[in-house]
């Protein structure tokens, strides 16, 4: 079995790689949901054009295979002048792609929220932007915060795709490990443990959050549908 | 941008992406054998079959598919079978799939009306048959919307198998642009191939869910 003496040697080179993908995978699901939430308002504004581009965006995305839009990126990009460092078109290769996902996540999300809702906040006066941050967005966070963990355990697992276009994250140095000390089986068979646990540990915790995050909003709205989306699917 | 570069290398491409569409049917197919298998033992197998499947499931399910290809890759020599890159590339996507499929098939066999297995107990089926002739054709009607998403997520995720050395639609695409340095060109048309295949299939399978609903 693996020689614990390795991992003492290779122990900083592992620690940075995994440093560097919580990195990659903290800023591309920031990003992801960021620009998948801008561009879910986007599709809600009555310009078919835009409508188009943004629906052609999202099939294109989801699509095409994670790997290939990372070359596209990496390895297309300067023939059109954009030149980024691995790590760079890495966190924004997951970003692009989550934000197709999310923004079918949100979209879906959004839809859910009662027309009554906006109506009767309408009909208070509220503006939309305050209808959005105090009526929309909280119904939206109750009912789409499974599908929101879940893609983020999905992203956990495409970091590792990164070390494909030389991202220095765990699996770009684990594999350098192996070919340095041709315990190849080993260090994959400790990285797949190592994954796994990883992956169990983001749905537990995304898990609590949920629970929390709708506890957190049945006390604010007692008689709100929130509190029905929240009860209907426990 | 040159389109000229797409056009000569398209033939290529092309051929790659019949190698491509190949190896995820024979996945998905691989992935159908073993999900049924796994639920169906872990729905009438007792208790070990299914803490078992469900250690497989979890596993399948929570590694990713680059690990699980590196994984078998590098096993199935270690344990004696040595057989080229394109098996061991269509064996973890495969196990990746029955993992998934398992689960879709757990998920459409609840929705079948626990009334139709005890009817077919009380008309004296016995056990086997009522799986095969009453629970799974129901299920897999059920399913096959889940199962045509299931074959294009494999589909988009055989790409991975371009590390092992399989000379699939992103290998080639990777081979072809290393030696004309034309790399936009290139793998924005292997993106689009992926996607025409992805749209075909999608249709494939709205066609096929209609003429379910019509049986």
């Amino acid at each position: 079995m693996l020689d614990l003496a390795l991992l003492v040697q290779y122990g900083p080179a592992l620690l940075r790689g995994f440093g560097v993908t919580i990195l990659c995978w903290g800023a591309g699901c920031l990003i992801g949901m960021v620009l998948g939430f801008v561009l879910m308002l986007l599709r809600q504004l009555p310009v078919k054009p835009l409508r188009w581009i943004i629906r052609a965006y999202i099939e294109v995305i989801r699509g095409t295979p994670f790997l290939i839009q990372l070359f596209l990126l990496y390895s297309g990009g300067p023939s059109i002048g954009l030149r980024l460092e691995a790590t760079t078109a890495g966190i924004l290769g997951l970003g692009l792609y989550g934000s197709a996902y999310f923004a079918e996540i949100f979209r879906a999300g959004y839809q859910a929220v009662p027309k009554g809702q906006v109506e009767a906040a309408l009909s208070l006066g509220m503006s939309y932007g305050s209808i959005l941050r105090r009526v929309i967005v909280p119904a939206m966070l109750v009912s789409t915060i499974p599908a929101i963990v879940n893609m983020m355990a999905i992203l956990t697992k495409e970091t590792v795709v990164l070390s494909i276009i030389t991202v220095p994250e765990l699996m770009y140095e684990m594999q350098t490990m192996a070919a340095e000390t041709f315990a190849t089986f080993e260090t994959i068979l400790g990285m797949a443990l190592f994954y796994w646990l990883l992956v169990e540990v983001v749905s537990r915790l995304g898990r609590r959050l949920e629970a929390r995050v709708t506890r957190f909003l049945t006390h604010a709205s007692p008689q709100g549908s929130s509190t029905e989306t929240a009860t209907a699917r426990a | 941008m040159k389109f000229s570069v797409i056009i000569d290398a398209l033939p290529y491409l092309l051929g790659a992406a019949v190698t491509t569409i190949w190896v995820s049917l024979l996945g998905v197919l691989l992935g159908q054998v073993i999900g049924v298998a796994v639920c169906v033992a872990r729905q009438s197998g007792g208790r070990a079959a299914d803490m078992a499947g469900g250690v497989y499931v979890s596993f399948f399910r929570g590694v990713p598919l680059l690990i699980q290809l590196l994984l078998i890759y590098y096993m199935l020599p270690l344990i004696g079978i040595d057989v080229p890159p394109l098996v061991a590339s269509i064996a973890a996507l495969g196990l990746a799939s029955g993992a998934y499929v398992s689960e879709i098939y757990r998920g459409a066999l609840n929705a079948v009306p626990h009334g139709q297995s005890e009817a077919a107990l009380a008309l004296g089926f016995p056990g086997r048959s009522i799986w095969a002739r009453i629970l799974l054709p129901q299920a897999f009607r059920i399913s096959v919307p889940a199962l045509v998403n299931e074959l294009i997520l494999l589909l988009k995720a055989s790409s991975l198998i371009s590390v092992v050395g399989v000379a699939e639609l992103t290998r080639t695409s990777q081979t072809i642009s290393a030696s004309n340095y034309r790399p936009l060109e290139i793998y924005l048309a292997a993106g689009l191939i992926y996607l025409a295949i992805n749209g075909a299939l999608a249709l494939f399978g709205t066609l096929v869910e209609r003429r379910l609903q019509q049986a």
